[in-house]
């Protein structure tokens, strides 16, 4: 893939980047002298706001240095580095090659100490104190922005430690989820549902639960419910695994449990999205983090 | 209209006044977002009140209001007086002011509202920045009009540097404001991805280098020889490093962009070009603290060249640390961090702050007719309130920066990261705190300029300053 669109513009940038350093070399050997007319003693002649002159003294020696120094240090640089279009530079030297070599070394560093995790069974590395310390980490880094670090998520983002597990808790489907990640839509029903039946088939879903709920417009969105809803959180709104779909007639809410918030979550329906980690992090590091979110649930305590 | 035997007061009386103004204001609503990093509550769960919406408001506040008040008022006043003529186009100069006041007043309501480009530094939606090209074209007639009418046959260094300012920010806001509008308050960039980026930078980077550099070089030119009365130290150090930063600075953006989809040739490019920027910048540093030889005395009983000298060392001292930062290795731990914030405010608040603070007690007594400032003890004081403030701002800034970019990089013995995101932010909390101390004591600062002036001004009345004749033919 070629940055440049033609090969003009390569030697375009690579022309003009050269004379320009060539040419602030020769302004300042053009004014480098050390015999000046004038000198300390005597201004240049010119007078502004009528006292305002100006010296001719010879550029500070030292500074001129400087100044030769940095532009013999951006020409090596260029030689050595790409900059000049689409010369390589003498190094041969890329930013993507740089990342490559440090993640090549350290897989080559740290790569055995995740691969002995690798074959062993997720519960057994669950049980793994080691295994568990690089887990922690790991979550930390990549999980805790969304769960939280104590694995107890937030609004909208899954509790880790309460045993609930809207794909399944198993560890392979724990394994899958981190790996794949997961998109979970629900579709917007306020169109179809109307507002007086979306509010009926919030109170029918508060009543699965045993929710505190105005019986009458249960009853009214019962029926509502199994055309709408049923088929992905099934006839007795146990939710289905298979789909993501949550499981109603427990008492947690992902998306909130006051009226407004069911309500809104029926009217325009919640798209929620966990990105996959397989190609980022590789199957070791998965495999160890999923034995890390399997041992979150088993140490649950409930917090909603 | 006024005889053209006085120099035009009026407008650089304008600027002036509300350079220390917006000074109050920018620098005030730089307080209270630095609080709220300390306590995010005191966004109140208000949207306009929010750190998002406040940030670019106090940016664009210190740096257009602030700066560019203080560039208007001194550049108009510099550009007469060295040329020994009224200003070019009075009327014109007259929008200038009431535009750019009119711009300023938008964006202090459109940028809490939430009507932004997204642009750093050049948020201001498509309206505005129509204005502002009226405005800057304005400036510009004025300017070079003037400089035009002039009665001596050389421009004195000074006019060098505004000249370059005002020729190249007109063009770095055409370029990089160029858009697509959709709405009134809505448009996209003219620019996508990773060109739209790199723009972006040449516009941001010399937006750095024009507007607060050389602007600001050109006001140094004018207010250190004047204040210490001795002539300039070199003028063919001015020449060299005049066309050498000028030309340099146009090359240094990708800098910003290191480590992203820029390709690798064009970050290289920005790198080598801002190392060869160093001996530029500090020419003019050597130019204006040599201009003190045999005059030094003069720094102890002073205050207002302590303003203009120490505000050089600032300059003197981000300029170097500028170049060190723009190396890829350097950045690697320095980019995204308090430290890039750091260095924005030792150029922000030492460079710029301080000279056009020396600048405008300069000023204002000349402007009102008045012997000196009303009180030169509270200048005093207000030089070292702000010394201390971003001394107090920068070392904080730089130790948490440096902070987070090992913390950032961290790892433990199995590779994995060492510290959490939030761990850094937690353990930078003691330095934000030191940041706002240091704040707080640069606004107290202004506003104490701010009572300064204000008695002042009640003393006076408008001077009206004839134009002599040239010294020599």
């Amino acid at each position: 893939m070629s940055d440049f669109t033609s090969g003009f513009w390569e030697i375009y940038i690579g022309v003009i980047t050269i004379v320009s350093i060539i040419a602030c070399l020769v302004l300042l050997m053009a004014m480098s002298s050390r015999r000046v007319a004038g000198g300390t003693s005597q201004t240049t002649g010119h007078t502004w706001d009528e006292d305002l002159g100006e010296y001719n003294n010879p550029l500070p020696r030292w500074w001129m240095w400087l100044f030769i120094i940095t532009i013999v240090f951006g020409l090596a640089y260029l030689v050595l580095y790409p900059g000049l279009g689409l010369y390589r530079g003498t190094l041969n030297w890329t930013s993507t090659g740089e990342y490559q070599e440090e993640i090549k070394l350290a897989d080559a560093q740290y790569g055995p100490l995740f691969q002995k995790f690798s074959g062993r069974d997720i519960k057994a590395v669950a049980n793994d104190p080691e295994a568990r310390a690089i887990g922690q980490k790991l979550f930390l880094n990549h999980c805790a922005q969304c769960h939280a670090s104590d694995g107890a998520g937030s609004r909208g983002f899954p509790n880790l430690t309460d045993g609930d597990w809207l794909y399944g808790g198993d560890p392979e489907t724990i394994k899958t989820t981190i790996a794949n990640g997961r998109n979970g839509v629900m579709p917007a029903l306020g169109p179809s549902l109307g507002a007086e039946g979306t509010r009926d088939v919030a109170h029918y879903v508060f009543s699965l639960s045993g929710h505190t709920h105005d019986a009458t417009r249960a009853v009214r969105g019962q029926e509502k419910f199994k055309s709408n809803c049923a088929a992905c959180h099934g006839a007795e709104g146990k939710g289905n695994p298979q789909l993501g779909a949550p499981n109603l007639s427990d008492k947690i809410w992902l998306h909130g449990s006051s009226e407004d918030q069911v309500i809104a979550t029926i009217t325009s329906g919640r798209t929620s999205m966990m990105p996959a980690h397989k190609d980022f992090l590789g199957d070791a590091k998965v495999h160890i983090l999923a034995a890390y979110v399997y041992g979150l649930a088993g140490s649950a305590t409930p917090k909603r | 209209m006024q005889p053209d035997t006085s120099y035009n007061y009026r407008v650089v009386r304008q600027f002036a006044v509300m350079t220390v103004v917006w000074g109050v204001v920018g620098m005030l609503v730089g307080v209270i977002i630095a609080a709220q990093l300390i306590w995010p509550d005191l966004g109140f769960n208000t949207p306009w009140l929010s750190y998002g919406r406040l940030r670019p408001l106090h940016t664009n506040a210190v740096i257009f209001a602030f700066g560019g008040c203080a560039l208007f008022a001194t550049s108009l006043y510099a550009v007469q007086r060295t040329c020994y003529a009224r200003l070019f186009a009075g009327g014109l100069a007259e929008f200038a002011f009431w535009g750019w006041q009119a711009v300023i007043v938008l964006a202090a309501i459109t940028l809490p509202l939430g009507y932004t480009s997204g642009k750093e530094y050049a948020e201001l939606e498509w309206p505005i920045d129509i204005l502002i090209t009226l405005v800057w074209v304005s400036y510009a007639i004025v300017f070079f009009g003037t400089i035009a009418r002039r009665k001596t046959p050389h421009i004195y260094v000074a006019n060098w540097f505004f000249g370059a300012f005002i020729l190249t920010v007109a063009i770095l806001h055409l370029v990089n404001s160029a858009a697509l509008p959709v709405s009134f308050w809505k448009s996209y960039s003219a620019y996508a991805g990773v060109q739209d980026a790199m723009v972006q930078w040449w516009y941001g980077h010399n937006a750095v280098g024009f507007f607060l550099t050389a602007g600001f070089l050109g006001m140094m030119y004018y207010f250190i020889p004047k204040q210490a009365e001795r002539p300039i130290y070199s003028y063919r150090l001015s020449v060299v490093h005049f066309w050498a930063l000028i030309f340099t600075y146009m090359w240094a953006g990708p800098h910003h962009l290191h480590y992203t989809a820029l390709p690798d040739w064009t970050q290289s490019l920005g790198m080598v070009f801002s190392l060869i920027l160093l001996a530029p910048s500090w020419g003019g540093m050597i130019n204006g603290v040599m201009t003190l030889s045999g005059a030094w005395h003069k720094l102890r009983t002073d205050p207002i060249l302590k303003f203009l000298i120490v505000s050089l060392s600032f300059y003197g001292m981000s300029t170097f640390e500028g170049p060190m930062m723009s190396i890829k290795t350097v950045n690697a731990l320095s980019h995204y961090t308090d430290w890039t914030i750091g260095h924005v405010h030792s150029g922000a608040l030492g460079w710029v702050g301080l000279v056009s603070m020396g600048s405008i007690y300069f000023l204002i007594p000349r402007l009102f007719n008045r012997p000196g400032m009303y009180s030169i003890r509270l200048i005093t004081l207000h030089f070292w309130l702000a010394t201390v403030g971003i001394v107090l701002y920068i070392a904080a800034m730089w130790i948490a920066g440096v902070m987070q970019g090992l913390m950032w990089r961290a790892v433990g013995s199995d590779g994995t990261l060492t510290y959490t995101f939030v761990e850094s932010v937690k353990a930078t909390y003691p330095f934000y705190v030191i940041r706002l101390a240091g704040g707080i004591l640069y606004l107290a600062g202004m506003l104490i300029m701010a009572w300064n002036v204000f008695k002042t001004i009640a003393a006076g009345t408008p001077a009206v300053a004839p134009i002599p004749l040239p010294a020599h033919a």
